[in-house]
């Protein structure tokens, strides 16, 4: 990652750097659902920024939508749910990826060091060198994005493109909208925008519609227009996701977490040396419309290698 | 498109029906949100299924396949008689006044037009005619009150699209007709506009012109054409489909919509006359009169020095279209006549430039036996394509025969693409832009240009060495390029534009074309892209003084750089703009400023010329006279060759009377709803562009196997389970796909029985990335055409769907 040091706001398992002087405004990813056309650019601009190999021989599962869920090589999902809503039949068509949480339980709960960055922008960037793929961090995000290759042994995700973003570019999605359905920009400038979506939206008849950027987790640098915004689950986005791992984490069993902190680090390291990583949890609840997931097989030497 | 991808967001309703464009043309999408966040604009989707349009659109109606006609004469019918019309733009705009003899007659309970002989299966349109007056113009009645005027008749006519009649045929329900109607009509008054985006979901079919014509109509009664935010736009579903068709990619045309001459047009004298118009009212410009013009220029392009004055300009070495020896009728030679006569061993040779014939159908099994009738195929691809291999055994195996049986000999040129090859793209708004070398083919693969330079060079070689029965046409053309074997870009779009000989200058435009030999043009209508000024089409300039998204310095944009086609018709009778907020051109005293006037410039609104210059009558035509269309002056609702029920107005005559249906070979077959209950369409995926994209890991990706979309009720009914591979059966042939299960296609009540409706993308075979397991759904497809247009019915036929 060649961000600048002094635009890094929080380190996994490391002591927060001096903050900065500089004056960097944090950024967001405005994603407006109303204006989604499910048109699948922003996956594969993702994949093709990213360098990230096509699943050529992926199986049908009797969808529109590319893959049941999100997967180590494919960080920007569009998620189609039929629904009936208000006695109108929708289709809606969200694009689904990392939050960039302004607390980021997955930053919170990895243990090694470096292997997650917050830059000040808001972008929380994995530094794959570092990651010991344990999958902490899978257990500790709320949306359930991280994603471990059982290739590599480590865990990927949507990087908001920092690459680009540090050039003074937009996200690959964001440049492949054809809608604008996707914008980016400063925080002030896209909220104001997603407000001013919202009562347009309104002034339409979709009375319930509301941004959604969770107070859960701090706010998120990935931020929605849902022109239902009472129920972010058909967009297949969680009601009120919190941080719950970290505040376990960082709260009351603050001394368990030093002592694993400064001498369960080496037992935990051994322990997946041993039995290998986690599985992503499966028992997340089904949308509305939602492919079923298939078994993924995840190899048992993974994170070995 | 009589408008442009800009102007969609001056629309405050937008029609998706017959196309699916937020799934075809994203990029073009664009404009139909910033119409809906800038102008809180409406957009409705009709189709067959809830699509992605739909899924972003203000409502959502789901039609049977096939019954487009039907919907839009129930628009038609709800407009005129609910006083939602625009009167002064019917009067002014339009032959809504002209006078209609008195022997034209459509017979409600037989379903035809006067003038029709069953003996003969075809029409005789003189009845479809106006009154003229001694001066040999039409008579009109400025009142429209005149009981045989083209208003009354129109309004008598539709008449019988009642709201609930629209809702038993579409198998719609009357709300939601009622609903997308009240928000379709409602641009009638001056100051609003809609528009209609469609493609292929109205070409497809046995009455696509009628469909189109109905469109039209619709939109003229609104008082819709010829204005920013309106218009009737087809969406084209190449990068370049739109410059192919303007460049006489038809056989029945040269570059620029001039007709090829046709065998008893014997002299240059003879053909002018016969395809040159005559104006029909005393104010109309008629601006066709023109076309000797267009057509010595061209001849001058395509002949050189070999046209002289004395000569009649070389017209006797121009192609001409012959008369069919068996029939007398003139030779058919439209996409699928050619694979219809290749079945019946008319055809020696292919060349097959940037298309796929096996896969684009229709009836895949038929055009594989038809390319095995071939003495010699040549393929210029990208990739290797079911064309180039229609030898393979898998593939010769769906009509039964074996690579052995087949003597044709395949030779398969490496082609460049659209990336590696400079040139211009004309889109779908006429805009020709220049587009640059990306990066060099790879091996040995060149550019069409190339390709086309050398196979020239060598028959004219042979030509010149070994004589021919008629070797001048090929060495008298004026083949001037500096490299002869790959004429450059810059060179070809030159000659397009055309120059003056007399001084050696490029022309400014169209109107200094000459009919005496001075001047050449390959295609009028281009004539000012390339200019003294240089290549008009390589501009960039995002300039757009009115804010209407004209960018007149963009790009080049046929004709005459005019952004909206027939604008006068955005101005009342004194020249103000119906919307002053949303002006077309406005008479400013002087001369008419906004957009390039498609009217003369200077000539004041009280001399009155008609807004519609290319047509004889100066007006639109809501009423085609004379034959324009063979199957009738008015749109009229017929069933799909291949229906599953009778048509309810007119049970005795349910299809298009002059539909062409093919019986050469043993698969031209239609089937019967007892044996085929089931609807079927074809349709288009965002992720795939057709048999091409088959090739890219990433899109393969997104879409990676061949699927057949279905309700829950048909596949709970047949016991099919998401995912499971089914087989579709229709009359021709049959494919198997997997069941993509959804409530996004809902079954059809039609005259109290349910019909269900299956659609399926075409984008997979038997090559390429994936699974290419033969699933071609032009297998299935009917060897159907429109009379007019020739284009196949690939939307609405019907098969019956098993579980395999």
């Amino acid at each position: 990652m060649a961000f600048e040091p002094t635009a890094i706001k929080a380190v996994s398992a490391s002591v927060t750097p001096a903050p900065g002087i500089k004056n960097v405004p944090e950024v967001i990813k405005l994603i407006d659902v109303s204006s989604c056309i499910g048109c699948k650019a922003c996956e594969v601009a993702c994949q093709e920024w990213n360098d990230l190999p096509a699943n050529v021989n992926r199986p049908f599962f009797g969808s529109y939508q590319t893959l049941p869920d999100l997967d180590w090589n494919f960080w920007q999902l569009i998620k189609f749910n039929e629904v009936q809503r208000d006695g109108r039949f929708i289709w809606t068509l969200a694009k689904y990826q990392c939050m960039h949480c302004g607390d980021p339980g997955c930053l919170r709960a990895c243990p090694a060091p470096g292997a997650i960055v917050q830059y000040a922008n808001g972008i929380v960037d994995f530094v794959q060198e570092n990651c010991i793929g344990c999958g902490f961090c899978i257990t500790g995000c709320p949306f359930d994005v991280p994603r471990l290759s059982p290739t590599t042994g480590k865990v990927y995700k949507c990087t908001l493109c920092s690459d680009r973003v540090s050039a003074g570019l937009e996200p690959a999605c964001v440049k492949a909208c054809p809608t604008k359905c996707l914008s980016f920009g400063t925080k002030d400038q896209m909220l104001a925008q997603a407000s001013y979506r919202v009562e347009q939206l309104k002034a339409i008849g979709y009375d319930k519609a509301a941004v959604y950027n969770p107070p859960g987790v701090g706010g998120t640098h990935a931020v929605y227009v849902l022109p239902y915004g009472d129920s972010p689950e058909i967009y297949g986005l969680p009601r009120d996701p919190k941080v719950s791992f970290v505040d376990v984490w960082k709260g009351g069993l603050r001394w368990l977490g030093n002592l694993v902190i400064f001498g369960g680090i080496v037992g935990a390291i051994l322990h997946y040396l041993r039995f290998g990583p986690r599985r992503v949890p499966e028992e997340e609840p089904v949308e509305a419309g939602a492919p079923p997931r298939p078994a993924e097989p995840v190899p048992g030497d993974g994170g070995n290698g | 498109m009589t408008n442009g991808w800009t102007d969609i967001a001056n629309a405050d309703v937008i029609l998706a029906m017959g196309g699916n464009p937020a799934e075809n043309h994203p990029c073009g999408f664009k404009f139909v949100m910033e119409a809906k966040r800038k102008r809180n604009a409406k957009l409705v989707a009709v189709d067959i299924r809830f699509q992605r349009t739909a899924a972003v659109a203000d409502h959502f109606v789901q039609i049977r396949a096939g019954t487009d006609i039907a919907f839009l004469g129930g628009l038609i019918n709800y407009a005129l008689t609910n006083n939602r019309y625009h009167e002064e733009y019917l009067r002014l705009h339009t032959n809504a006044p002209f006078i209609v003899r008195e022997d034209f007659k459509f017979d409600e309970e037989n379903g035809v037009f006067s003038g029709w002989d069953e003996a003969k299966g075809q029409y005789d349109p003189t009845s479809w005619d106006y009154e003229y007056d001694e001066n040999g113009y039409a008579k009109v009645d400025p009142t429209m009150q005149h009981p045989r005027s083209v208003f009354q008749l129109m309004k008598k006519f539709y008449s019988r699209y009642t709201p609930e009649r629209v809702a038993q045929i579409c198998g719609c329900s009357v709300d939601d007709f009622l609903k997308a109607a009240d928000i379709i009509t409602s641009t009638y008054p001056p100051d609003k506009a809609g528009t209609i985006m469609y493609a292929l979901g109205w070409t497809h079919h046995s009455f696509s012109v009628q469909l189109i014509k109905a469109a039209a109509t619709l939109q003229l009664i609104l008082g819709n054409v010829g204005r920013p935010g309106g218009g009737v736009n087809a969406l084209r579903g190449h990068a370049n489909i739109q410059g192919g068709t303007d460049m006489g990619m038809g056989y029945h045309n040269t570059p620029g919509y001039i007709p090829i001459p046709k065998a008893p047009h014997q002299s240059l004298q003879q053909f002018l006359e016969a395809v040159t118009p005559k104006a029909l009212r005393p104010n109309s410009v008629n601006y066709w009169q023109n076309m000797p013009k267009f057509v010595v220029s061209q001849l001058k392009a395509f002949y050189g020095d070999a046209a002289t004055r004395e000569n009649d300009f070389a017209y006797h070495l121009h192609p001409k279209l012959p008369e069919d020896p068996a029939t007398g009728r003139l030779e058919n030679w439209s996409w699928a006549f050619i694979f219809d006569h290749m079945a019946q061993g008319r055809v020696d040779g292919l060349i097959s430039f940037g298309m796929n014939p096996v896969n684009n159908g229709p009836h895949t099994r038929k055009v594989i036996y038809a390319l095995s009738q071939l003495k010699w195929l040549v393929v210029a691809e990208n990739f290797m394509t079911e064309t180039a291999y229609f030898w393979r055994p898998d593939i010769l195996a769906t009509i039964g025969k074996k690579p052995e049986d087949v003597k044709t000999e395949v030779f398969v040129l490496p082609a460049a693409n659209f990336a590696e090859k400079s040139g211009s793209f004309t889109n779908s708004a006429r805009w020709a832009q220049w587009k640059w070398k990306a990066i060099d083919p790879p091996g040995e693969a060149k550019a069409d240009q190339e390709v086309v330079g050398r196979i020239f060079m060598k028959v004219r070689e042979l030509y010149q060495k070994e004589g021919g029965r008629f070797p001048d046409p090929v060495l008298k053309l004026d083949w001037w390029y500096t490299n002869p074997y790959a004429p450059s870009e810059e060179e070809v779009a030159k000659e397009i534009n055309g120059k003056d000989l007399t001084t050696g200058k490029q022309l400014p435009l169209f109107t200094a074309l000459k009919d005496d030999g001075t001047t050449s043009c390959g295609n009028w209508l281009y004539c000012g892209s390339f200019t003294e000024e240089g290549n008009l089409m390589a501009r960039r300039n995002l300039d757009d003084p009115t804010g209407l998204g004209f960018f007149h310095n963009w790009a080049f944009n046929w004709p005459a750089n005019r952004r909206i086609l027939y604008n006068r018709a955005s101005a009342d009778a004194q020249g103000r703009p119906w919307d002053p907020s949303r002006p077309g051109i406005v008479w400013d005293g002087k001369r008419w400023v906004g957009d390039v006037p498609d009217y003369p410039a200077t000539a004041p609104p009280e001399q009155g010329w008609g807004a519609f210059i290319m047509i004889p009558e100066g007006v639109a035509r809501l009423f085609a006279p004379k034959g324009a269309f063979v199957d009738g002056p008015f749109a009229e609702f017929y069933e799909p060759l291949e229906s599953p029920v009778p048509n309810l107005l007119h049970p005795k005559r349910s299809q298009n009377p002059v539909a062409v249906v093919f019986k050469t070979t043993e698969w031209d077959r239609l089937g019967k709803a007892e044996e085929f209950p089931i609807v079927a369409t074809t349709y288009r995926l965002t992720e795939m562009f057709h048999y091409w994209t088959k090739n890219n890991p990433y899109l393969v990706q997104l879409q990676p196997e061949f699927f057949i979309e279905m309700p829950e009720e048909l596949a709970a009914e047949k016991g099919i389970k998401n995912g499971d591979v089914v087989r579709v059966i229709s009359a021709r042939g049959e494919v198997k796909g997997r069941a993509l299960i959804t409530r996004r296609m809902r079954p059809f009540t039609l005259n109290g029985r349910t019909v269900y409706p299956v659609g399926m993308p075409i984008h997979w075979g038997f090559i390429g990335l994936g699974r290419q397991e033969g699933g071609a759904a032009n297998i299935l497809t009917p060897t159907v055409l429109d009379p007019n247009s020739f284009c196949p019915e690939y939307k609405g036929f019907l098969v019956r769907v098993e579980k395999a």
